[in-house]
């Protein structure tokens, strides 16, 4: 593996939810700890399984793995960082201010931003000299810093007044005001990231073009700030032979391979190595040890007792929604889990039985959904471009306020502008135009703004409920965003996922999130399911044998309803096959 | 000197840009505040979502919020009197409460707009 030649002290595993950084992370550090240099493996996932994978308890102080000679483990979990930090903030002054006043502050210490800026405050100290950590030889990190909040604590203009002075702060770095070390200890941990002498940073992707295309960004972005030391590791790709038998598995095969041909100019340099999918879980230290060799793995492969998968298609679904006539049908879930794609096939059924519909996508691509409009007379398709909402909102931005600002100000408002809520809010703006059509017809949509996003835009919603009261007119005509996605006559929130354990865990926090402002997510898709698509590769049936816990979780734990939609042998384009993911007959077999 | 504090209302990032409308006032009130703590003014900035105790340590912003409630920040003080709620003060207000002299206003133009770059050009 060249990710393992030469390591400096830092490493660094970074990819979007569900690619298995967690996994490469312990099996790289065991690697090491066995080749006898002195570990400290960190996590900062919040539902990490390190402690699963050796088998121990580990939690938020330096605990060493037994088993292994030379290597420790610590468990950040930042949702909790990001918690004490709001009590930190909140608890003095619960019961001082009014209730409504309190829960405004702490919904604004809620966003994503938060909870990176609180994790990063609980690993600086790791990044920097201290007796703490000066006993290891390599620090090994299961994530990394996005470039947005590596960029914001660079900026001088991001310092001035913060942690200095404590007030009279300019800038927009609000979750930055209550982290607890010096700016210099924050300089010193940013001079370690970009050091490639003492950091490395390891990009994990899949064989898939969505997570290539994040890794690239995430590449670039870096780079772009003066950290280059990028390694790829394109994990758990299927070996060919696996095709031999299996039309499912030959067709994957031929997927990851063009999109391997295909991948972003920015990832072709890079140092890269491919790690095959195992037909093994990632538990235990046989297993670990074996993640990054090569060797036979026959040994592991045993006879699958046969499984049956009994959950509800896409059809039923469809059916319900189109029960109700009209109204907003949003798809929400994290990028590259098939949004677009469930959108345009359900939205094609609706109208397909002669109900008015309108498709709205933000898919980058267009082709989708470019070769459906006009195809039936009830769909209108539109698209919204979320590269130039956003820019289009930066401009509108930029020109009304940089004007007044010297260059510090007016780089720091163009960084607050690079934030991933500015994306949302810019998308949101754009849909929100659409949205009032779903009084009479149904408006389909491939994205959906979170809870916390909708939290924040209410103030705008409080204020027509206040102007409404004193107007005296009706109700209907003051829908906001929010009160509209509230009321379940008038919309369905459909989350889409995968059937593997980070991508559930990320759509429960979204339902999380999105209860938190009142409202109740209609259903669940499991998207690409390899177990509803009845796979004969030993691979594929044992990754078919994880799937079924995770659709179990999300039946029993999470959704009110749900339907699995099977992986295909294509890319679900054009008008039949996408219909094929509602009528296909490809559920309710024996694997 | 008199003591100006403001008290802004809960952004997220008090540039006010992740807000669904931009508040055009207060980047460019950022900016005035800046102009005004160097030409010797005592100003104090709060952030409710970052330093809500100074908004309940203060009887009149205290009761201010209670009243009114957070739609009708920001509060501006001066020596402890409201002076101004609701919006933000123009950069003469400013300077008038901070006792400075407005020199003329070319030189505000020329500080603001021509010193890093030639956008007046």
């Amino acid at each position: 593996m060249k990710f393992l030649k030469e390591p400096p002290r830092f490493l660094f595993f970074t990819g979007k939810g569900g690619v298995g950084k967690t996994s490469i992370a312990c099996a790289t550090a065991m690697q090491l700890a066995e080749a006898g240099r002195r570990i400290l493996l960190v996590s900062t996932d919040p539902a990490s399984n390190v402690g699963q994978v050796f088998g121990i308890t580990i939690g938020n102080k330096i605990t060493p793995v037994e088993a292994v000679k030379g290597l420790f483990a610590l468990e950040i979990d930042p949702q909790a960082a990001a918690q004490n930090y709001r009590d930190r903030i909140v608890k003095p002054v619960r019961g001082m201010l009014p209730e409504s006043i309190v829960k405004s502050i702490e919904e604004q210490l809620s966003g994503a931003c938060t909870t990176e800026i609180a994790a990063f405050d609980e690993f600086t100290v790791l990044l920097t000299d201290s007796a703490l950590t000066a006993d290891f030889d390599h620090i090994i990190f299961d994530t990394a810093p996005t470039g947005h909040t590596i960029r914001l604590l660079q900026l001088p203009g991001a310092w001035t007044g913060f942690l200095e002075a404590g007030k009279g702060d300019v800038s927009c770095l609000g979750p930055l005001a209550g982290l607890e070390k010096q700016r210099s200890q924050y300089k010193e941990a940013l001079e370690a990231l970009d050091d490639p002498l003492r950091t490395r940073l390891i990009l994990v992707s899949r064989a898939q073009q969505s997570p290539l295309r994040e890794v690239a960004r995430t590449c670039e972005e870096l780079a772009a700030i003066g950290i280059s030391q990028h390694y790829l590791i394109i994990n758990a790709v299927l070996p060919q032979k696996e095709g031999v038998e299996d039309a499912l598995a030959a067709a994957l095969f031929s997927r990851e391979q063009a999109a391997l041909s295909t991948m972003p100019e920015s990832l072709r340099e890079l140092p890269t190595d491919h790690v095959a999918l195992k037909p093994f879980n990632l538990v235990g230290l046989e297993a670990l040890r074996q993640l990054l060799s090569d060797g036979d793995q026959h040994s592991f492969y045993r006879d699958e007792q046969p499984i049956t998968l009994n959950a509800p298609g896409l059809l039923a679904l469809v059916d319900e929604i189109a029960l109700k006539g009209k109204g907003l049908v949003m798809f929400m879930g994290k990028g590259g889990v098939g949004k677009t794609t469930l959108a345009a096939a359900v939205a094609l059924e609706l109208a397909r039985r002669g109900l008015p519909v309108h498709l709205t996508t933000s898919d980058p691509a267009a082709h989708l959904t470019e070769t459906l409009n006009g195809s039936i007379e009830t769909l209108t398709v539109s698209r919204i471009d979320p590269r130039a909402e956003t820019e289009r909102y930066r401009q509108q931005v930029m020109s009304t306020k940089a004007i007044t600002l010297d260059a510090e100000g007016t780089a720091l408002l163009e960084e607050d502008l690079r934030s991933p809520c500015t994306e949302e809010i810019a998308i949101f703006q754009a849909f929100s135009r659409i949205i009032s059509e779903a009084d009479q017809k149904f408006v389909v949509m491939d994205t959906a703004p979170t809870g916390h996003t909708l939290l924040l835009l209410d103030a705008t919603g409080a204020y027509h409920r206040e102007f409404t009261r004193q107007s005296g007119k009706t109700e209907q005509h003051h829908l906001t965003p929010m009160t509209r996605m509230q009321d379940p006559e008038r919309t369905s929130i459909v989350l889409v996922t995968l059937a593997e354990t980070t991508p559930v865990l990320e759509t429960a926090n979204l339902q999380a999130e999105l209860r938190r402002a009142g409202i109740e997510p209609w259903g669940w898709i499991i998207n690409n399911s390899i177990a509803a698509a009845g796979p004969h590769s030993p691979l594929l049936k044992r990754r078919a044998q994880n799937e079924l816990k995770e659709i179990d979780a999300v039946a029993h734990l999470y959704a009110t309803r749900y339907a699995v939609v099977p992986l295909l042998n294509e890319e679900p384009t054009g008008a039949d096959l996408l219909l094929k993911l509602i009528h296909g007959q490809m559920r309710e077999h024996t694997i | 000197m008199a003591i100006i504090q403001v008290f802004d209302p809960a952004l997220c990032c008090s540039s006010g840009v992740c807000g669904i409308n931009v508040d055009p006032a207060l980047v460019s009130f950022s900016a005035d505040v800046d102009w005004a703590l160097q030409n010797g003014a005592q100003i104090e900035r709060f952030n409710l979502a970052r330093q809500p105790m100074a908004f309940a340590e203060n009887q009149t912003v205290k009761l201010f919020l209670e009243s009114l409630g957070e739609e009708a920040l920001p509060l501006i003080l001066v020596d402890g009197e409201i002076v101004l709620s609701g919006q933000y003060p123009s950069r003469e207000k400013l300077a008038d409460w901070a006792s400075i002299t407005l020199p003329s206003a070319e030189s505000k133009q020329a500080k603001n707009c021509c010193s890093d770059n030639n956008c007046c050009g």
